[in-house]
């Protein structure tokens, strides 16, 4: 009982810290002066249309490295973890039962459209809102239902670790051609700036957040399967 | 409206924080850690927010827009839900195991750290 | 305002099932709740990029992993 007292009247403690310091200049008529710069800056220098686009691939470029080699370790990590020796899902438990023909007919039908909906997701990133972790993620839900629907669907490994190594690899050889052609690490205007609101424009951005997003989708979607797994 | 949102998100964290200090069942724990993150992350959204501001987008429309809100907490919230769900992940996968390990989800079941 | 009133109270609702309820399926499920009405929460405070982020991954797939994790580990979901 005093230990649950305690635990409230801390936790009221740090919430109303918390909160006093971030809700005092709260009610602002501006974004900051580093916001502000990168709006300002963001069409004349990179020739994105979405902002934060630009700030997570170029000017937060390192932070994104960081973030996507996380995402690496986890999924690395799971595999490692939930991995079933002797290969697949499932060697025990009993046989699954086929599903029925609306769910295979309707996963057929409708995977393919997420698909494509993903990769319009990460590659119109630059455009509208959207980019590599969204499109990433809805590719991995495509991947989800298809194991869902098939019981016996898995994964081919083989194909997944290569897009996946590839995609990284690629990512940095980006950056490092940042280093070498333009002004530094991740620099995005390697590739030539176009016209803003065209498919191919703002520089390396588009190819960036194509690499991100099948890096992420796949890790995610090797995430799922390691997890769903029969035990 | 920043005022309200910032304190849904707080009383988020605080019902987060409370459910994983007070429950003892692991997948319940980490649920409780993953609302507290969603909590932190409606702060930060909150905090950048402007009065009568626009999202950050540029197209034709947005290029008129008077005021635009703070696209930095964004760039940062994006990065951290993506970090969250991949550290839930491994949080779940490690739980799997110690199920696997000793047949019970509680936490006062599985003490060899404790000193 | 009033709608964001609305949303912050079911969030507050469901975050509150989820730490209480006996049964971990019902825990694991309003807790996806709680990451779609934030999902609503940043559109509504002009972050387009963070909503989709949200609804994707916090509202999607987390929800999954948390349910694929609880059949991996009990049969049954009572729990506490």
């Amino acid at each position: 009982m005093i230990k649950r007292v305690a635990i409230l009247g801390v936790l009221a403690l740090f919430i109303a810290l918390l909160l006093g310091r971030v809700a005092v200049p709260a009610p602002r008529s501006g974004p900051g002066p580093t916001g502000s710069a990168y709006i300002e800056r963001s069409i004349p220098e990179l020739g994105a249309q979405n902002v934060v686009t630009a700030i997570v691939v170029t000017w937060r470029g390192l932070d994104t490295l960081g973030e996507v080699s996380v995402l690496f370790l986890a999924a690395a990590g799971v595999a490692l973890l939930l991995r079933t020796l002797g290969g697949g899902r499932g060697g025990n438990g009993p046989p699954r039962r086929d599903s029925s023909e609306i769910l295979k007919t309707g996963a057929d039908v409708v995977t393919p459209a997420i698909v494509y909906f993903g990769v319009y997701v990460f590659m119109g990133g630059h455009l509208t809102p959207g980019g590599g972790f969204q499109g990433g993620a809805v590719i991995a839900s495509a991947v989800l239902l298809l194991l869902l629907a098939f019981p016996s669907y898995r994964l081919r490994h083989g194909i997944l670790t290569a897009v996946e190594s590839l995609s990284g690899a690629a990512y940095v050889a980006v950056g490092l051609a940042g280093l070498v052609l333009a002004a530094g690490f991740l620099d995005t205007r390697v590739l030539p700036l176009g016209i803003p609101g065209r498919i191919v424009s703002a520089g390396a951005i588009p190819l960036i957040y194509t690499l991100i997003g099948l890096k992420v989708g796949t890790e995610l979607a090797a995430v799922i399967e390691n997890l769903g797994g029969r035990r | 409206m920043t005022s309200l949102a910032m304190i849904t998100g707080g009383l988020l964290m605080a019902v987060g924080f409370w459910g994983l200090l007070t429950r003892r069942n692991l997948i319940r724990m980490i649920l409780c850690l993953a609302l507290a993150e969603t909590g932190l992350q409606v702060v930060m959204i909150a905090a950048g927010y402007v009065r009568r501001g626009t999202a950050p987008i540029l197209d034709e429309a947005g290029r008129a827009a008077a005021r635009f809100v703070d696209p930095v907490p964004q760039a940062l919230v994006l990065t951290a839900i993506v970090i969250g769900v991949a550290v839930n992940a491994l949080l779940l996968a490690l739980v799997v195991r110690l199920y696997e390990s000793r047949g019970s989800l509680d936490v006062e079941d599985h003490t060899e750290l404790r000193w | 305002m009033v709608l964001l009133t609305v949303i912050g109270t079911v969030m507050i609702v469901a975050a509150v099932l989820a730490v209480h309820l006996r049964s971990l399926l019902g825990a694991i499920i309003s807790a996806g709740v709680v990451s779609l009405f934030a999902s609503i929460v940043f559109l509504l405070l002009g972050a387009p990029d963070v909503a989709m982020t949200e609804a994707a991954i916090g509202a999607g797939l987390s929800t999954v992993i948390f349910l694929f994790a609880l059949r991996r580990t009990t049969g049954k979901d009572h729990d506490k």
